[in-house]
């Protein structure tokens, strides 16, 4: 690991100015925000990543939940997954996220990681992780060794030539179908950002993940009311039982009314270089009665773009067979 | 390859007080010091273990504020202030907890080398929103990795402690 200063921040104003100073939020930052820290301790053991100043945000006050007065819900950036997880609105009102999130690593990582830090977390890309070998994310240009190599748990969905590095949160695929909204504030005041427009397919640039500038921090993220008469579920399926990633996964929040499913959303995980919303998918269900029928129509449009790789194309099947899984599961009567 | 781990007399090491045990100790190491490396080669308390440095096997699990965490992704120097339990602070061979009482009554291990993290997990559990079944505490408990394959009495010895803890005291 390189060397790094430590600082605290003493408030949000602090950490914003003190962030502004680097090139880049993205992949090679030379200051990075630390929360729970278990992504970014792991990769710069890795030397992945080589910040040169960590910013420690743990006890800045963005560690709470509250329920707004509209019915929705803000969570902190630095609630911890667990506290998240288990809280009763979420449990009550946002089953999918509840479920994403214990989905997810294992009780000890969701006890140190941070809401904000999640929607950062990094991909589990092999090649990624490995500074011996090429990747475009990690040293733009060097070349993607995991699209000749072993890519089985890598994405089908929004892919480049350049990079097919998916992204591995569970809570991220459930925030999508929730349409949470990521506030942050930066050296330009404040801004809201649609979870739809905060990760940015890797295209020809895969070191650029986020909307994230320097100095931006993201100091709560926000949930609308939960939809009147919709009930919502994560399904994940991977190799082994727990604490594991998935290979495919959805979040469902639908409602149905005598047998018609009239608002549906849509999003898939462990197949797509960004938590996979479905505007596809939603308008397969939209108006249409909640048979098989449908829901394999409305997988079937899912995964109409999928681009398999040379190891992963039983993700196309399985992503499949996982939404019309969850969508059962969601629709049937109680 | 390893690297070597990082010295204290480093330039850029930092002044720590650390709560460990309910005993304050004063610190000067290096940032890049984990919590785990703090633990076992500076205060010498080596029932925390290190198997994969890498937040995957939870050898290394230890309780902040009363909370299982992975301290070999904590840099030490992060946690000032905060109450840090290791396994030595949670029983010792006269006086084991029941958690560990348990795992000797059960055959909960077999080299041993995962034990503490299992233990301080299990602890941590019985605080927890667990459900009661084997399968709720298998899944709770999936954040620590047994390379022997004691899962089975791992979990006779978790269950065993939570059963005895809902039973009314005598008399």
């Amino acid at each position: 690991m390189k060397t790094f200063a430590l600082t605290r921040a003493s408030d949000s104003a602090q950490a914003i100015a003190t962030a502004a100073k680097a090139t880049t939020a993205q992949q090679g930052a030379e200051i990075r925000f630390i929360g729970g820290g278990t992504t970014l301790i792991d990769l710069m053991k890795l030397n992945v990543e080589q910040p040169k100043t960590l910013v420690d945000i743990n006890r800045l006050p963005l560690d709470k939940i509250e329920a707004l007065p509209d019915g929705g819900l803000t969570i902190g950036a630095v609630v911890r997954n667990s506290d998240l997880a288990y809280h009763p609105l979420v449990r009550k009102n946002y089953a999918v996220l509840s479920e994403a999130i214990l989905s997810g690593a294992s009780a000890q990582l969701r006890n140190m990681a941070t809401t904000a830090g999640n929607l950062l977390q990094r991909t589990r890309c092999m090649y990624f992780r490995a500074t011996d070998m090429p990747c475009n994310k990690r040293e733009p240009g060097s070349g993607c060794a995991a699209i000749t190599g072993a890519n089985r748990s890598l994405a089908i969905l929004g892919t480049s030539e350049h990079c097919i590095a998916t992204n591995p949160s569970d809570m991220n695929v459930a925030m999508a179908a929730l349409e949470a909204t990521i506030h942050v504030r930066g050296t330009k005041g404040e801004r809201s950002i649609p979870i739809a427009d905060f990760h940015v397919l890797p295209g020809d640039t895969p070191q650029r993940e986020t909307v994230l500038e320097p100095g931006d921090l993201i100091t709560h993220v926000a949930i609308p009311p939960p939809a009147p008469g919709s009930r919502s579920l994560y399904l994940k399926l991977r190799d082994r039982a727990s604490y594991e990633f998935a290979l495919a996964s959805a979040a469902v929040v639908a409602t149905v009314v005598d047998g018609k499913v009239t608002r549906a959303r849509i999003a898939l995980g462990g197949v797509g270089t960004k938590p996979w919303r479905s505007t596809e998918a939603e308008g397969e269900l939209t108006g249409q009665p909640a048979t098989q029928a449908v829901f394999q129509k409305a997988a079937d449009a899912a995964l109409r773009d999928a681009r398999p790789q040379s190891e992963n194309d039983f993700k196309v099947e399985l992503a499949k067979r996982c939404l019309v899984h969850a969508l059962k599961l969601a629709t049937q009567p109680a | 390859m390893k690297e070597p781990l990082p010295s204290s007399s480093s330039k850029d090491a930092v002044p720590v007080t650390l709560t460990v045990n309910g005993k304050k100790h004063d610190l000067r190491i290096d940032p890049r010091t984990t919590l785990l490396d703090c633990l076992r080669e500076h205060l010498h308390l080596t029932g925390s273990k290190k198997g994969c440095d890498h937040g995957q096997c939870g050898a290394c699990t230890v309780h902040i504020n009363g909370r299982r965490v992975n301290s070999c992704l904590c840099f030490a120097a992060m946690h000032e202030g905060e109450e840090i339990t290791t396994l030595e602070g949670i029983g010792q061979p006269e006086n084991l907890h029941p958690v560990q009482a348990a795992f000797v009554a059960c055959d909960a291990y077999q080299c041993g080398y995962c034990t503490s993290g299992q233990i301080m997990s299990a602890v941590a559990l019985l605080k927890e929103p667990c459900g009661p079944e084997d399968a709720d505490v298998k899944e709770l408990m999936s954040g620590n990795i047994c390379r022997c394959g004691a899962y089975p009495n791992i979990v006779a010895a978790i269950q065993s402690v939570r059963q005895n803890a809902k039973q009314p005291k005598a008399g």
